[in-house]
């Protein structure tokens, strides 16, 4: 069981939660993730640790609410207590002095993106970092962010702030301006990562992206993760969740992570009646 | 002492053990053998010669007193047939279920020369049973504390039979277990209908009442590696008990289709997850009507009937070679069957074919026939030449076996290990680094729970001697 230290809604449907974990605090690297069971008949969620503060033991997640899951675990409260969180998981992040980086994050995936790139700049990296979203409200740790990059870019996709467009118009901008660029690191939804790997594979640049596919155990028991990098079948949990973007085959991600839709949007269908019946106002039990 | 002279009924036909009708259990998740009454174990037992010279413990991997424990329940006295199994075995419960009898015990019980041999497994699950429901405290004899401290990773049975060995010695024994239940692949793997899960609770329970200290979601390799262990953590000698998680795939093209499971995920989502209660519990599982298992084991067996219990409307067995050279216990093929599996033998697949939506839609197989014997002793498939076939599936999943999960070997590479990542070890259970040793599928590579139980005890009473003496 972990106490639930503190819980807050950092953007609409987009979740922060402090968690009480010392030993994971103390023993994640940047790039690895957990496994969060909310309940006892919770499934497995797989999380990346967004931020830690091991003096205090405390680690930070930061998750959307998509489904049943998680947004029963949006519902929990500060004082109340995960089922379980195992990990942490995956290989960590190669981190070195490459030069100048282009970090870029979509929508969630900011959250994982964040302890990589504070890494990066602690090893001495330039950081140049393009965060996109629908619209000005659906950014996160904009100025955590920020202040760890020596230059800042924005996108939304209907112009709220920053640039017009999509990450990859930023980035395609960046690489017309004829800036050296020694590393890529791109994370967030696989449609986004697709886009950024094709774009950079014209000019060359290294490009590394971290995949979110669906899970079972993490710990490479099961296959369910799996997905094909260069033609050859990797485990997510095990083999990454990092790999060489040019050698993805997004497609395939994408279909597989769409498996289980229909079931997904059947029991958020039920979730939803049975909040609305909880309701003091609402559902069946109107005064 | 035995108190009366012993008649044996030899010449009795094997007591048949109560079943669940076939009709009935393909689609529940009860147990489909029911267990014997402490009359038909009484008769079963005295069909045994009480041998002077007996056969039948040589086929034991953990030595058990066999005409011990059946004069006992013979005599009736089933709680002293509880204790003479339990100083060789310390899960009786579960190996009376899932034990292959058929192949060590029961194949050498001379009885079997001319008639059916005894009923070992099923007196072994009587006894077990008899003791659990009688709600008696159980004694565990166990040795003063030595303050010796002992790690045990993975909580399978290797790791639980180990952990129960030590503590009997008196020795302080942390099991880690990287999943968020205890029992390992006796957990996520074997399914309720064949070893109910309160069973393994139990034996779990047991091992907390000698001392045992189980973590679980404790992942070594990651929040903490071997040499942390011994050299931070406190302890004095680590157990390897990691089993054979990681699943194989066959390499043919199709198989990340949607649709297509490994057996591993396939059993994880339903008996670990508790996918058949579906929306009641989070994880899904996806049972087309039509639903395909390749491969011939006991797990692919345990990988269909599963997706009976869970609605398959067609179940099939798609194995390579021919009925004889199914690895699986004849007793998991009989019920499969009973169940209305259907076996595609000599059939191979050799891609998995899918919709324009990424969904499979059939296997392309090929029809085989047998040739010469392979170094495995079986005959081996070889394609016949324009035989292939496409097979309409919604529903594949592979049972081709399981390897040892490389995460211990690559965080501590001073531990040797032979191909595919398997953990070499002397006969003795120590490993190449000093305070460590191993047992089970991790240095087997894939084998039975009572193989794996044989490991760990031996492996534990090498590591008494290294506490005790200090010496490599």
């Amino acid at each position: 069981m972990y106490l639930i230290k503190e819980i807050k809604e950092i953007a609409p449907k987009i979740k922060k939660m402090v968690i009480d974990a010392p030993l994971l605090a103390k023993k994640h690297k940047a790039g690895q993730f957990v496994m969060v069971i909310n309940t006892e008949k919770g499934e497995r969620i797989p999380l990346t640790i967004a931020d830690k503060n091991p003096e205090k033991g405390e680690i930070t997640l930061i998750f959307q609410e998509v489904g049943k899951s998680t947004i029963e675990m949006g519902l929990r409260k500060a004082g109340e207590h995960l089922f379980d969180i195992v990990g942490p998981l995956g290989k960590p992040t190669h981190i070195e002095n490459y030069g100048t980086v282009v970090c870029i994050g979509g929508g969630v995936g900011t959250a994982p993106l964040y302890p990589i790139a504070k890494k990066m700049k602690e090893e001495g990296n330039y950081i140049i970092t393009i965060l996109g979203a629908r619209n000005k409200d659906l950014f996160i740790l904009e100025k955590e962010m920020e202040d760890i990059s020596d230059e800042f870019y924005q996108t939304t996709d209907d112009g709220t702030k920053g640039r017009h467009g999509l990450v990859t118009d930023e980035l395609q901008n960046l690489i017309d301006s004829g800036k050296k660029i020694d590393l890529v690191l791109a994370i967030g939804p696989a449609i986004m990562m697709k886009f950024v790997s094709l774009l950079t594979k014209k000019y060359n640049l290294p490009t590394m992206v971290s995949l979110n596919s669906i899970m079972v155990d993490g710990t490479g028991m099961c296959g369910a993760c799996r997905v094909s990098v260069g033609g050859v079948t990797k485990f997510v949990c095990v083999d990454g969740p990092e790999f060489d973007g040019h050698q993805v085959d997004f497609d395939e991600l994408m279909k597989r992570q769409a498996m289980y839709k229909d079931l997904e949007e059947k029991a958020l269908k039920k979730l939803l009646e049975e909040l609305k019946e909880k309701e003091p106002c609402g559902g069946h039990h109107a005064r | 002492m035995p108190d009366k002279k012993w008649i044996p009924q030899p010449k009795k036909p094997r007591t048949p053990i109560p079943e669940q009708k076939p009709e009935e259990r393909r689609r529940n998740f009860k147990e489909v053998a029911l267990g014997y009454t402490p009359e038909l174990a009484i008769e079963e037992a005295y069909r045994c010669l009480q041998c002077k010279t007996p056969t039948c413990i040589d086929g034991c991997p953990v030595g058990i007193d066999i005409p011990g424990f059946i004069r006992d329940i013979g005599e009736g006295r089933f709680e002293d047939a509880y204790y003479t199994l339990k100083k060789y075995n310390s899960l009786p419960a579960v190996c009376g279920r899932v034990c292959p009898q058929e192949d060590q015990c029961e194949e050498v019980c001379i009885l079997g020369k001319k008639f059916k041999p005894v009923a070992i497994g099923r007196l072994e699950r009587f006894a077990a049973d008899w003791f659990m429901e009688s709600g008696k405290t159980e004694d565990f004899k166990l040795e003063p504390p030595t303050g010796k401290k002992v790690a045990i990773i993975g909580s399978g049975p290797s790791g639980l039979t180990c952990a129960g060995e030590l503590a009997k010695k008196g020795h302080k024994v942390v099991i880690f277990e990287a999943l968020h239940k205890p029992g390992g692949v006796l957990v996520y793997g074997i399914p309720e209908f064949r070893l109910p899960k309160k069973i393994v609770e139990i034996e779990v329970e047991n091992l907390r009442k000698m001392g045992v200290e189980i973590k679980t979601s404790a992942i070594i390799g990651k929040l903490f590696t071997i040499d942390e262990l011994l050299e931070e953590e406190g302890f004095d000698a680590v157990f390897i008990g990691t089993g054979a998680g990681l699943p194989y795939f066959m390499g043919i093209k199709g198989e990340n289709l949607n649709g297509v499971y490994s057996a591993n995920e396939f059993l994880t989502r339903v008996n670990l997850m508790k996918a058949y209660m579906f929306p009641e519990a989070d994880t899904p599982v996806k049972i087309g009507k039509k639903v395909a298992v390749i491969g011939g084991g006991n797990t692919a067996m345990d990988a269909i009937r599963t997706a009976l219990r869970l609605g398959a409307e067609e179940a099939y067995i798609v194995y390579r070679r021919s009925e004889a050279e199914l690895p699986a216990r004849e007793e998991e093929i009989h019920h499969a069957k009973e169940e209305g599996v259907i076996f595609q033998l000599l059939t191979n697949p050799v891609e998995i074919l899918g919709d324009e939506n990424g969904w499979v839609r059939a296997l392309k197989c090929v029809k085989m026939k047998l040739g010469e014997p392979d170094d495995s002793g079986r005959r081996r498939p070889i394609p016949i030449e324009g035989s292939e076939f496409e097979f309409p599936v919604d529903t594949v999943i592979l049972a081709i076996g399981q390897g040892p999960n490389p995460l211990i070997q690559e965080t501590q590479p001073d531990i040797e290990v032979k191909k595919w990542g398997i953990i070499k070890i002397d006969e003795s259970g120590k490993t190449s680094k000093k305070g460590v040793f191993a047992g089970g599928d991790i240095v087997t590579g894939g084998a039975t729970v009572i193989l794996a139980m044989g490991q760990g005890k031996k492996a534990a009473q090498t590591i008494d001697k290294y506490l005790q003496s200090g010496e490599w």
